[in-house]
């Protein structure tokens, strides 16, 4: 186990301000049961569950409430003894609705509870086993998109991962939960590497962290000091958005991911999360599913923010309440980091799996503005970290022609929000490209409907020859 | 000088003669019948029949695949016109225009957030499911006014509103709500029931002071459940437009102010 410098740099970027100092010395703490949990029944991007409770069930912690729907789906458990009050439509953070449970909680019974899932030794334990754990535990990636784990864990047949990397960057501003998990669990994510080393196959691990958690690496550092094989820190200049997957693969390995649909395990890299690791040792080795989290409560318009444990499903205001409240009338409230954090409009949203942190930021932090004309500076060019035209992007969005901008290949957008950052103009671009993604998504998917109900006439024809 | 007269001469000869053999025998036979349809069919090339303009309506027509009456904008002269031409019968259509079923002005229906991002009402329901409370109503950027042929549509108050005198049911604006909050109501109904928020009468007051709370009055108020004039979706009255109330009296008693009688739904509230 070495520690090295990033050997590769990846082209753009921008430096916003961090502002971690805010949350960054905030231990963990649990947060007290809340009365109320709203469990929706999207986590993830990706198919939302079905849910397969009722109003007026009793559920128990860790019960299956809602079953895969699909490949690239993940199963939800209740996150607490209780009650359902309701199965409804509620809002998410991402600015959708999805079916959710409404859990009126109960205390638990038992201080020490019972396992909900007989605990796994690793060391004995088949792949398949491995494998098959992670998926019922329901756990995906905690970093932001959320992909299911048990997916990217299990390559389709042909291809081999040969580097993990562990991403602990955290680049996004004033988020400190996976600081913190390093800090505080670096023994749960040892074993969780040493897990995942097992399903994937003995690969190389890299663990990216960037330069300004200097406590983290030596943290890192004095767990894996006497793991075997080729695992590596790396540390990564600060710079955002370092934490993409992407970004991370070139940093520490120099590979270049091609354009969607291409995956990480094409270049023969696995990308997650530490806090996801460290879940993937609780469920095998304790027989916990993913069922909290750790989520940055942060900005300048909370009394005290901290670094909170809370169980999926806890609405925003129960966390906001548990930091002392606010300490004034927040003029944005994001759901995630600063960059690529969704705005939301009350505290009435609930937590999902992929929730890393809640900001509440004063009008003084808050600059509001017109979107006004390209100015044609290019700077959006230097910050693109894709190597796309942005400011190309913007304006033919503007004028509603899509086709330009998907020549231009917006779909590879990762939508990091580094050209909107340093734009002069103020001009929403990262909007603009999402909204070019949204809607050539919704034409491809009009034309493979179109495409199929053509297929199924077609048989029918055949059928009734 | 004669050289070239007799040359030009015979070449616009030999040309001549070209161009009738071809006419003659390279014609591509059309029937007559297209051109005189295509004439008599408004031209706005809106769609709104479900084909690709004015043209692709009339060929379909002529070869009997579309009905006639399908024409929004035309209307039933159009499709008398029509009916002499082919000699089909035209089947009887209401004119049907556009009804944005939402009252919720900036002043009546609470805005939770201030929304400076792109002005289109897709991208700003991607935000948040958009800044108004109530998540079922109009947010007013303006999508059904930009795909408008017949700028029907003007955005007041952070409100659209119809023109049903200019509107040709064309239904462009339909596809682009991305609320699915307009619907083609038939162009002689003057009561209306202006929500699309189906949730509980306390939680549609929260957001917004003019939503419908669902409470059956406009039924009570037109005789009954039997008079069949409403329908029910959740706590939402729908106009039974088969059926349309006619008795403008129970709009002032709306409890909510969710009704209105007006013929051109320019004026609301």
């Amino acid at each position: 186990m070495k520690t090295v410098k990033s050997p590769f740099k990846f082209k753009g970027g921008v430096h916003p301000d961090y502002n971690k100092e805010l949350a960054r010395d905030m231990p963990i703490e649990r947060l007290p049961l809340p009365g109320e949990l709203v469990i929706s029944m999207s986590q993830h991007l990706g198919a939302p569950a079905k849910c397969i409770v009722k109003a007026g069930d009793e559920v128990k912690r860790g019960q299956v409430i809602g079953e895969k729907n699909g490949f690239i789906s993940v199963l939800v458990r209740a996150s607490a003894d209780g009650k359902v009050k309701a199965v409804e439509k509620r809002l998410g953070p991402a600015g959708s609705s999805a079916d959710a449970v409404i859990l009126e909680t109960v205390p638990p019974e038992d201080n020490n509870p019972a396992p909900i899932l007989p605990p796994l030794d690793w060391k004995t334990a088949t792949r398949e086993e491995l494998l098959k754990r992670v998926e019922e535990a329901g756990i995906c990636g905690m970093g932001g998109a959320g992909f299911p784990t048990s997916v990217k864990l299990n390559p389709p047949p042909g291809k081999r991962c040969e580097y993990l990397v562990l991403n602990g960057a955290e680049c996004e501003p004033y988020l400190t939960a996976d600081f913190r998990v390093m800090l505080e669990r670096a023994d749960r994510i040892r074993v969780g590497v040493e897990i995942m080393r097992k399903i994937l196959g003995m690969c190389a691990v890299r663990i990216a962290i960037e330069d300004n958690k200097p406590e983290a690496i030596t943290a890192m550092e004095k767990a894996f000091a006497d793991i075997e094989g080729n695992v590596e820190i790396v540390r990564l200049p600060v710079l955002y958005p370092q934490g993409s997957e992407k970004h991370q693969i070139y940093a520490t390995v120099g590979r270049i991911v091609p354009e969607p649909p291409a995956l990480p395990i094409d270049v023969g890299c696995v990308v997650e999360n530490v806090g996801t690791v460290a879940a993937i040792a609780d469920a095998v080795e304790k027989g916990e599913p993913l069922l909290e989290r750790v989520t940055t409560v942060s900005g300048d318009a909370v009394a005290t923010p901290k670094n909170i444990l809370a169980p999926s499903g806890t609405k925003y205001s129960d966390l906001v309440a548990f930091c002392g409240g606010e300490k004034e009338h927040p003029a944005k409230i994001i759901s995630g980091g600063t960059m690529m954090g969704f705005a939301v409009s009350s505290l009435d949203i609930a937590t999902t799996k992929t929730t890393s942190g809640l900001l509440l930021l004063s009008s003084r932090k808050v600059f509001q503005y017109g979107s006004q004309a390209c100015i044609n500076c290019g700077r959006c060019l230097r910050a693109c970290p894709m190597n796309l035209n942005p400011a190309e992007i913007s304006k033919a969005v503007e004028a509603d022609d899509i086709k330009t901008a998907e020549n231009a290949h917006v779909m590879t957008c990762i939508e990091c929000g580094a050209c909107s950052f340093g734009c002069p103009a103020y001009r929403t671009i990262t909007q603009f490209c999402r909204r070019a993604k949204a809607s050539i998504r919704a034409r491809m998917a009009a034309e493979r409907a179109a495409a199929a109900a053509a297929k199924a006439a077609e048989d029918a024809k055949k059928e009734a020859k | 000088m004669i050289i070239a007269i007799v040359c030009i001469a015979g070449i616009g000869l030999v040309a001549a003669v070209a161009l009738a053999l071809a006419d003659r025998y390279l014609a591509v036979k059309e029937d007559p019948r297209i051109g005189m349809v295509t004439a008599v069919l408004p031209g706005a090339n809106c769609g709104g029949c479900g084909f690709a303009g004015c043209d692709a309506y009339a060929r379909a027509l002529v070869a009997g695949t579309a009905p006639n009456g399908a024409c929004a904008a035309g209307g039933d002269a159009c499709a008398a016109e029509v009916a002499k031409i082919l000699g089909v019968a035209a089947t009887a259509t209401e004119k049907r225009v556009a009804l944005v079923k939402c009252c919720g002005t900036r002043s009546e229906a609470i805005r939770v957030g201030d929304y400076n991002g792109i002005c289109d009402c897709a991208t700003a329901a991607m935000t948040a499911g958009g800044d108004k409370g109530c998540k079922f109503g109009c947010l007013g950027y303006g999508a059904c006014a930009n795909v408008c042929p017949k700028n029907a549509i003007t955005i007041h108050d952070g409100l659209a509103k119809v023109d049903k005198r200019l509107c040709i049911g064309c239904g462009k604006c339909v596809k682009a709500c991305p609320k699915n909050l307009i619907e083609l109501v038939p162009a002689s109904a003057t009561i209306h029931v202006l929500c699309n928020n189906p949730v509980r009468g306390p939680e549609v007051r929260k957001v917004c002071g003019v939503g419908c709370m669902g409470c059956h009055l406009c039924e009570k108020n037109s005789g009954g459940k039997e008079a069949g004039h409403f329908t029910f979706q959740g706590f939402l009255a729908k106009v039974n437009y088969e059926n349309p109330p006619t008795d403008a009296t129970i709009v002032s008693k709306c409890p909510a102010k969710c009704m209105i009688e007006d013929p051109h739904f320019e004026t609301g509230h």
